[in-house]
């Protein structure tokens, strides 16, 4: 049953990630952009962990706590930078 | 009994991850658009991650921290990135659609 069911949550999870790429490439502003850009790595850690169920071991979980720390701290960074012209002042 | 609870977990967190990225392609302006990944992809890695921890939890690997630190960093920073996000449109001064309503309290900075 498992097995079925991660399959099922894989093409669900692609799909997504599918949409939000879509975002990203149409816009139509830079902020829809970097949003869309957040989804698809909150999306990508969503990927990651559910290969980790089903290859069975936890050792991708590392890749996924990057990815978490670095898009959230790219995301504000541009912001930042749309918000200021600057990132640090 | 713990893998029907890991199914319906993964089929919920997958559907709320789905809606989340249906709501930032289907909905007309950005600050409707916000509302799907900041809260129900939120939701939805929930969901998954408390999968992961039950998954595991019988598992000769063990409970182990990393899902727990994931669900938290999540949870901590999708406010923050979305009130970042939320700032750099108004500042853009990005056109909203009719329906979106309370412009009339955005203050200038």
């Amino acid at each position: 049953m498992l097995e079925t069911v991660l399959l099922i949550v894989f093409a669900m999870l692609g799909l997504a990630l599918l949409l939000s790429v879509w975002r990203l490439v149409v816009g139509p502003s830079l902020p829809d952009r970097i949003l869309a850009l957040d989804t698809m790595y909150i999306n990508s850690i969503a990927l990651i962990i559910l290969y980790g169920m089903s290859m069975g071991t936890a050792l991708y979980f590392e890749a996924a706590l990057l990815i978490a720390m670095l898009g959230f701290v790219s995301t504000v960074a541009v912001c930042k930078y749309l918000l200021r012209g600057d990132i640090i002042e | 009994m713990s893998e029907i609870i890991i199914s319906v977990l993964l089929l919920v967190g997958g559907g709320f991850v789905l809606i989340g990225s249906i709501g930032l392609v289907k909905m007309p302006d950005f600050f409707m658009r916000l509302h799907g990944p900041t809260k129900a992809t939120t939701l939805g890695m929930a969901c998954l991650l408390t999968a992961a921890i039950v998954f595991f939890s019988k598992s000769a690997e063990g409970i182990s921290a990393k899902e727990v630190l994931i669900s938290i960093f999540l949870l901590l920073t999708a406010p923050i990135s979305g009130y970042m996000l939320i700032k750099s449109a108004i500042h853009h001064r990005l056109p909203a659609s009719k329906n979106t309503k309370g412009e009339e309290n955005i203050e200038e900075d």
